[in-house]
């Protein structure tokens, strides 16, 4: 019962994170139809300054150090989607195929160009002791780290849902992912919602780099793209443009993956993964959304 | 017949090339037909071919595949594991491999098809992810994994091992790259052809006109896997062994360069993007170790340590500046022309 406990919690705090990168992912392709390669690049980028900041930071104590480090990591990560959304995506405006083109070129050569820089080797990031340690809750040991991944994916959750629901701007994005020729038409220039979307995605992929720093306490150029990965799969799973379907599937995916790992064989949990998505697209192509929203 | 005697002339050209010993400096280490340079320039006649096969899918179907080194690492893995783990005879690891490509292609190609778009290129990413994993899982010690492994010479066929062989090696895989040319050529002006380009340019009208787009869509999507399946059998035959960049997704993410590079949707425009970007991406790695970069100041000389920093950089610049990729670069001023005037409103209406 202990272990299935972990499994659970465990399970829900990398879905916490999957639901940190495929909500932006998710976001993004729904309003402007781009996927969002770079995505990764974003994971990466707010590791490595957090780490850059950290090592810079030698005197302070550990955890406003992190705490630091992790609020630049995150400014970074805006600046860095939002930058993207207009040198490299805005010009493109309607050409889908080149906006996807460019944001692999973006993905490729920036993870060159840390990896040139820092080398291919992972860093270790100094995390405060209070993660690392454990909680027992009804015999099971849970680290805490989990338990901050859940609450900080809860807390986007209900924010982003904030946003959309009660805000004007949210308003108009929701509008935008239904029929943007429409918005468009009645005289709001969606345009200016791009770049905000891109960096409300920025800033979840931001959080999700620093739990994931805290997850595995190291950081290497590759990670970012690995994390995507499954993102994607949690994105198309959800159904592209729901938040709430993101949420259910990246509930599920994390879910799974953990039981599988340690109740059939350790890696065949990312495999049940890709066959749950097979599932999912045999028997209902749209995706969950459908179902839950 | 001048379309069928430009191709035989340039083989014809290429076939004769380990026959001269002219030293080429600059643009090779060693003589026209020292085995380094024929090694290498057999390397980019090979990922030209795969260049071409990944277009069928993408330039001439308009299908965004993620997932295409799946297939490609199955023409290396599959006959290296039947040959080294198995001690199959050549012929029956080559026959195998290709029947496992067949079916793997119709089976996965069948699911991922059901959705299109945007959506099919994040399945066929999630697919090439598990065979990624799955090598990297190594069940039965079978795939070596995070290290690959060397294929058992001893079932290579003879002409195929050793230094001394290498201009066999450059003749196949120029053989290789003449024969992808040869069937697309063939595929793209058949009737089935035909379609695949209306599905790019339109599928709702297909559609209306009766057609079962997804059909097509799978006829393509089976014949460019099983050119990349032969591939990685000549891949292994020019490498020796099976290593797991060939199972990434960045794998597949430097085939859509090279096609994007070269001009997406024409023969030799996706097959000159494989053979330049094969080459920038073996001589920049030479060249970051050469004494005129080593004396570079730091901010210079450790982007160009990283070939792909480069590339990638460039891959931008094409998408941005000649969308018809390299070999259309004439129409570069009326591009830029465009893109420095402000856009009117250009909004398409779907």
């Amino acid at each position: 019962m202990s272990t299935f406990l972990l499994l659970t919690i465990t399970g829900l705090g990398l879905g916490a994170m999957y639901f940190l990168v495929a909500s932006g992912l998710s976001l993004i392709y729904g309003l402007m139809g781009v996927l969002n390669f770079a995505h990764g690049v974003f994971i990466t980028v707010t590791a490595y300054a957090l780490w850059f900041t950290e090592s810079k930071l030698g005197g302070v104590p550990v955890l406003p150090r992190f705490l630091i480090a992790a609020v630049v990591g995150l400014i970074v990560a805006v600046v860095f989607a939002a930058l993207t959304e207009l040198v490299l995506i805005r010009p493109l405006y309607g050409r889908h195929i080149e906006q996807v083109l460019v944001t692999v070129g973006l993905a490729l050569s920036v993870t060159a160009l840390v990896t040139a820089i820092w080398g291919s080797d992972a860093r270790v990031v100094v995390a405060p002791t209070w993660v690392g340690e454990t909680t027992t809750i009804f015999g099971a040991h849970i680290p805490n780290d989990r338990w901050l991944e859940i609450g900080t994916a809860v807390v986007v959750l209900f924010g982003l849902e904030a946003f959309l629901r009660r805000t004007r701007y949210g308003l108009i994005v929701r509008a935008g992912v239904e029929n943007r020729a429409m918005v468009t038409a009645l005289g709001i220039d969606v345009r200016k919602s791009f770049t905000l979307v891109f960096m409300i995605g920025g800033l979840a992929a931001g959080i999700a780099a620093v739990l994931y720093t805290l997850y595995s306490t190291t950081i290497d150029p590759q990670q970012g793209t690995s994390l995507v990965i499954f993102a994607f799969i949690v994105v198309v799973i959800g159904g592209l443009g729901s938040i709430r379907g993101t949420a259910w599937a990246a509930v599920i995916v994390g879910l799974v993956q953990q039981y599988a790992n340690y109740y059939a064989s350790s890696g065949l949990g990312d495999l049940s993964v890709v066959l749950l998505l097979g599932i999912v697209l045999i028997v209902q192509p749209g995706g969950l959304s459908r179902r839950f929203a | 017949m001048k379309r069928v005697a430009v191709p035989v002339a340039i083989v014809v050209a290429l076939a004769l090339v380990p026959r001269f010993a002219i030293d080429v400096p600059y643009v090779f280490g060693g003589g026209l037909n020292t085995p380094g340079t024929l090694q290498l320039l057999a390397l980019c006649l090979m990922f030209g071919g795969l260049a071409l096969s990944y277009d069928l899918l993408f330039g001439f179907t308009g299908l965004l595949s993620f997932g295409h080194a799946l297939y490609f690492a199955v023409g290396v893995y599959v006959a290296a594991i039947a040959m080294t783990r198995w001690h199959w005879s050549f012929w029956q690891a080559v026959l195998f491999t290709a029947l496992v490509g067949f079916l793997l292609a119709v089976v996965l190609g069948a699911v991922s098809l059901r959705v299109s778009g945007i959506a099919f290129a994040m399945v066929t990413l999630a697919f090439a992810q598990a065979g990624s994993i799955l090598v990297l899982k190594n069940p039965n010690g079978w795939t070596g994994g995070e290290e690959g492994f060397g294929v058992d010479y001893h079932q290579l066929p003879a002409w195929a091992v050793g230094i001394f062989n290498t201009k066999n090696l450059y003749w196949l895989a120029l053989g290789y790259a003449a024969a992808v040319f040869a069937i697309v050529r063939w595929a793209v002006n058949s009737s089935p052809g035909h379609v695949w380009q209306a599905i790019r340019e339109n599928e709702l009208r297909v559609q209306v006109l009766g057609l079962k787009p997804y059909t097509y869509k799978l006829m393509s999507f089976v014949l460019a896997s099983l050119l990349a399946t032969a591939g990685g059998i000549i891949y292994l035959l020019l490498l020796g062994g099976a290593n797991t960049e060939v199972t990434t997704a960045s794998f597949t993410l430097t085939l859509l360069l090279m096609v994007v590079l070269g001009g997406t949707g024409s023969r030799w425009g996706a097959m000159i993007g494989g053979i330049l970007y094969t080459y920038a991406d073996h001589r920049l790695g030479d060249l970051s170790s050469s004494h005129a970069v080593s004396t570079l100041p730091s901010v210079f000389r450790t982007p160009l340590q990283q070939p792909l920093f480069i590339l990638g950089v460039l891959f931008i610049l094409v998408v941005f500046f000649v969308p018809g990729g390299l070999t259309r670069i004439g129409q570069v001023g009326v591009r830029l022309d465009r893109i420095l005037r402000k856009p009117a409103v250009q909004e398409e209406i779907t």
